[in-house]
């Protein structure tokens, strides 16, 4: 025992020494990728990035060269920094941080040193930058924008960040990644595939051919070039109509799901994120806290539909039989639905009103007594409110929709669960959720949502999921977007909706915004909001919101127009929306009383009102924000938030 | 003359030969330049090298021309210049590197550390050889002891903690020759209980140790054989204690970098950034050297043709990491051989010692033996990530000339001996 111990020790070691050269060399071959191997040196040859085009071929976005000057500090040789600084038009300090940075990512990968030269900085650098070592240019491509919209709907591309190199090993620094809009949805298409090849260098950092004969090189696949849905004329129009308010515009055109236009306000010149000025530009754009300019409001903005919303409930109630079109409704200028709990109507006192009229008038009292019905028509509240929630999700409500744009917002649609987590389980009647009947109080949709709806009225229940690419070069679109998807309510409901909507136009609202030529059927909404000024809930001059869609009987657009605190729906949104229709169905805008009355009109002066931090009416002066601010109580006086206005 | 041809053993001396060469060839490697300076140019590492085998295979003659008896005569006068020229370091010692290890004489540098090995493997053999010893009496173990770790002690400050290390290799030795299993029992039970606090914190050591213990006690219960109960609760005792004390030290007297690299060695971080720091900083040599070795694959990329050994990305690659070099050049058929060789000649060298008559040729043998299995054991496991970093050369291959010369006296005084084992009565 004594003389094997260590022969058998020698032997066990050995064994193990041998185990883990085999798991070294012949199992883990992490160590034997070439790109982690510094003697072998990777050349990119990035591809074009694809271009787009808008519905019509118009081209939107195509490139242009830029060069980076690129350092691998390891090979960094002396140099004369003097005159590298001077050519670069950088300082010695800026010079040396520069290095710095470089090397602690990484001192034998390629870092971006320089970025972006200008043509004449490349001309004159390109002829002396053999005599610095470890330096070397990178050509690449920038966008090139030949609209000046659309800011939103493209998005930008910028390098690449630290988190993106841990979360995705395609990239390396100094590299482009789509951010925000189609950029960043169709990354991989508009991008392409890089090629790269393997050069080996000899202990003299000298080239001597290509590795292995080049069998790990490869060639680099061009990016694609996609065509989106959007309108570039329309989506001009729209940004141009939007000057001077904020709000968004969403036009789908309901036989295909295409979104047509898709406004913001206020945007951006996309061209202001390119190149050089790109990070300073941004920095401005982001710190923009009041405008928002980045916010993308016709997808992520959320707000209580108001009144649109009341055509849903109009179909649920046809739908569930406990209302059909001829079933008339007493308004007395409100709706009582307990001890002093009264919702407001415009109604005259005695106005009787089938579906057709509560539609077109908007009657609060109508819907409140349609939602009743729904709910009631079933054993509880909690199943009766459930069997609704189908009913208004069926219309993509409450849900993000699908669309392939990397932003948006599910919204809320109530259901029994929400109300008994504010009342408790079966301690709540159809009556504490009336404000439901006429899109306010728990509903929460975005502008796009809103249009998609709108399209889903035109299309008489059915639609496509709403999307912004219309054709990848050589390739197909997300199957999704071509399957048509049906509400839960039958075709035959939505005639009398229609009509009422097509009456709004006629009888209703939006009389005085017909449109010589085309029949629109269409729906006015306000929607209330708030804003906390020094933690104190303040409220603002009312949303103005419009949907509607043309022509009634062959719909080719479906709109949602928001505006903030435009105060009702026909005033603003209303207008931009028959301008939007008139502009894409003849291509020109007959009604320019309206249009002139939307570009000369402007909201700033509203939107200054709550930074002023003085009193303020709201609402054309018809509610008072006192300050500095009243007691809570004097305020609720002035605003009942339980009991919800009409609109109009 | 003829008598001594046949009687020398030369498959170690063949063993021997094919390692230095080898090592040559991997040091010509890293150093080699296009400048196509000249094999024997001194300015260069394997120019260097090249003199010293010369210089080793004329130690090889002096060594073997040397009568036998001298080696055991004067193991003690061997023992004693070295201790001195080891304490004279403290004086006269020239700094390379942060350590006060060699001797500067002329344009040479001598580190007399690579030669006290030699000089505490006779004197230990002279010590225990003797009639007298008797390693299980407490006093002869401790002037053993004091053998083996007064050099070791020297050598510490230096600092060259590496060195020092290699001195527990006698333990072996001492083993073979009577040494109670308890002291090895003790040593292995103590690292396991290290390196499982480490891995598992000492709660789950404390509650395993409890559990064999008492599945220990039960067997023995059940088999009506008597277990004094007290003594498990020592036993476990101790074991919680040491387990404590390990968390403690580890925790509050070990500096950050003694925690990284036990971090690095027991894989004990996760964090992938962490693990990006280490490897940039502490773990930078065993990260490197592991790629290196990878990136060989099975057959090797082929002799100057390893890019990280030609980049230099593997720090001190012709000294202590020379061995990833042949993993990058020559893939895992030149590493397998390599390590096939290394424990070839080590088991040789034991089954040599074990056919000694004389005792002291066999406990020289077995120090020679042992102390090369340290040195490969250690130097190839940290090159390969198993251990963590300890700075130690690899026999016959890393590039050094007091290293070689030392390594080559240590096995070739064995290989007289046991040539003349013909002659011992």
């Amino acid at each position: 025992m004594r003389k094997l111990l260590l022969a058998f020790i020698i032997i066990l070691t050995t064994f193990v020494y041998l185990g883990r050269l085999a798991y070294l060399q012949l199992i883990d071959n992490s160590s034997q990728n070439p790109l982690d191997d510094t003697a072998i040196k990777a050349v990119y040859d990035y591809p074009e990035r694809g271009h787009i085009y808008d519905r019509n071929g118009k081209l939107l976005v195509d490139n242009q060269p830029s060069y980076d000057v690129m350092v691998i500090p390891r090979e960094v040789k002396p140099l004369d920094t003097l005159e590298f600084c001077t050519l670069l038009d950088i300082t010695k300090e800026d010079f040396d941080k520069r290095f710095r940075k470089a090397n602690n990512y990484s001192p034998r990968l390629p870092s971006v040193f320089v970025q972006q030269l200008s043509k004449k900085e490349y001309a004159v650098l390109q002829e002396k930058m053999r005599k610095y070592e470890g330096f070397y240019i990178q050509k690449r491509s920038l966008r090139h924008y030949i609209t000046h919209v659309g800011a939103n709907v493209l998005g930008y591309i910028s390098e690449v960040n630290e988190r993106d190199l841990k979360n995705n090993t395609y990239y390396q620094s100094g590299e482009l990644i789509g951010r925000q809009g189609v950029e960043k949805q169709y990354e991989a298409v508009l991008r392409g595939r890089k090629g790269v090849k393997f050069i080996q260098k000899d202990r003299f950092n000298r080239v001597i051919g290509s590795y292995k004969g080049g069998i790990y090189d490869t060639l680099p696949v061009p990016g694609k070039d996609i065509q989106l849905t959007i309108d570039i004329d329309l989506q001009t129009y729209g940004e141009k109509l939007m000057q001077n308010k904020r709000g968004g515009i969403v036009a789908i055109e309901p036989s295909t799901g295409q979104i047509l236009t898709l406004v913001t306000a206020p945007s951006y010149d996309p061209a202001l994120l390119v190149g050089r000025e790109r990070s300073r530009n941004y920095t401005k754009l982001y710190y923009d806290s009041i405008a928002k300019p980045l916010y993308d409001r016709g997808l992520i903005a959320l707000y209580p539909p108001g009144s649109p919303f009341k055509a849903i409930n109009a179909l649920i109630g046809l739908q569930e039989g406990v209302i059909d079109e001829n079933s008339t409704v007493v308004c007395n200028g409100g709706y009582h639905y307990g001890r002093g709990a009264f919702m407001r109507c415009h109604c005259t006192y005695g106005s009787i009103n089938d579906m057709n009229r509560g539609i077109y008038r908007s009657c609060n009292t109508y819907f409140a007594s349609t939602y009743r019905k729904i709910i009631e028509k079933y054993p509880s509240a909690a199943e009766g409110l459930n069997a609704w929630n189908e009913h208004v999700k069926s219309f993509g409500l409450g849900d993000f929709l699908g669309y392939d744009l990397p932003i948006g917002k599910a919204g809320r649609v109530p259901s029994a669960a929400t109300y008994n987590s504010i009342y408790g389980e079966n301690r709540w009647f159809a009556t504490n959720t009336i404000s439901n009947a006429i899109g306010q109080g728990e509903i929460l949709t975005t502008p796009i949502q809103l249009a998609n709806l709108t399209a889903i009225i035109a299309n008489r229940g059915s639609y496509y999921t709403p999307h912004i690419i219309k054709k990848i070069e050589n390739d197909t679109i997300a199957h999704d977007f071509i399957i048509e998807k049906h509400t839960t309510i039958d075709p035959e409901n939505f005639e009398p909706v229609v009509q009422g909507m097509h009456d709004v136009y006629e009888k209703g609202t939006a009389r005085f915004l017909k449109i010589p030529g085309i029949e629109i059927a269409g729906k006015t909404g306000t929607a209330e909001n708030f804003t906390r000024i020094e933690g104190k809930r303040v409220q603002l001059t009312d949303h103005s919101i419009f949907v509607a869609f043309a022509p009634v009987d062959n719909p080719k657009i479906a709109i949602a127009v928001f505006v903030e605190n435009g105060y009702w729906g026909s005033r603003w949104a209303g207008r931009i929306a028959g301008l939007m229709i008139d502009k894409y169905i003849n291509g020109t805008v007959q009604r320019t009383d309206l249009e002139d009355y939307i570009l000369q009109g402007s909201l700033l002066e509203e939107y200054e009102k709550p930074l002023g931090g003085e009193s303020f009416f709201i609402n054309d002066g018809k509610t008072y924000n006192e300050w500095p601010k009243p007691k809570e109580e004097e305020v609720s006086q002035n605003k009942a938030i339980n009991t919800p206005t009409a609109d109009e | 003359m003829n008598n001594f041809i046949k009687s020398i053993d030369w498959f170690s001396i063949l063993l021997y030969t094919c390692l230095v060469f080898i090592g040559w060839i991997n040091i010509y490697s890293t150093t080699y330049t296009s400048d196509h300076q000249g094999l024997m140019n001194l300015d260069t590492f394997h120019g260097k090298q090249l003199m010293f085998i010369i210089v080793s295979f004329l130690t090889i003659v002096i060594t073997l021309a040397i009568e036998a008896k001298f080696y055991e005569r004067f193991s003690s006068v061997i023992y004693l210049v070295t201790i001195v020229s080891l304490a004279g370091l403290f004086l006269f010692g020239k700094n390379i590197n942060g350590a006060t290890s060699w001797y500067a004489i002329g344009g040479m540098t001598l580190q007399p550390s690579e030669f006290a090995k030699v000089a505490t493997a006779l004197a230990l053999a002279n010590f225990v050889s003797d009639i007298q010893t008797d390693l299980n009496s407490f006093k002869d173990l401790l002037k053993a002891f004091a053998i083996i770790c007064l050099p070791a002690l020297l050598i510490i400050p230096q600092p060259d903690p590496g060195s020092a290390l290699v001195y527990l290799a006698f333990f072996f030795v001492l083993y073979r020759e009577g040494l109670s299993a308890n002291y090895l029992l003790i040593g292995v039970l103590g690292a396991i209980i290290f390196i499982s606090t480490l891995l598992f914190g000492t709660l789950w050591v404390s509650l395993i140790t409890i559990a064999i213990l008492t599945i220990w006690y039960l067997i023995y219960k059940k088999r009506k054989r008597k277990i004094s109960i007290f003594r498990l609760v020592i036993i476990t005792i101790v074991t919680i204690a040491v387990s404590y004390s390990v968390s403690f030290v580890y925790d509050h007297v070990f500096e950050q970098r003694h925690r990284d690299r036990f971090s690095l060695w027991l894989r004990l971080e996760h964090d992938p950034s962490e693990l990006d720091h280490i490897r940039k900083t502490i773990g930078y040599n065993t990260y490197q050297s592991e790629s290196a070795i990878g990136s060989g694959g099975f057959s090797g990329k082929g002799f100057l043709e390893g890019t990280r050994t030609k980049g230099n990305f593997v720090p001190e690659q012709h000294t202590d990491y020379i061995f990833s070099t042949v993993g990058e050049e020559w893939g895992f058929l030149g590493s397998t051989l390599v390590v096939l060789l290394f424990a070839a000649l080590v088991l040789r060298v034991i089954f040599l010692a074990e056919r000694q008559k004389s005792s002291f040729s066999r406990i020289y043998g077995y120090s020679v033996a042992s102390i090369l299995f340290f040195h490969f054991a250690i130097n190839i496991g940290m090159v390969i990530g198993l251990l963590p970093t300890i700075g130690i050369p690899l026999p016959f291959f890393s590039y050094g000339g007091s290293g070689l010369l030392g390594f080559t006296m240590l096995l070739f005084i064995f290989l007289k001996l046991d040539a003349n084992r013909i002659n011992e009565w």
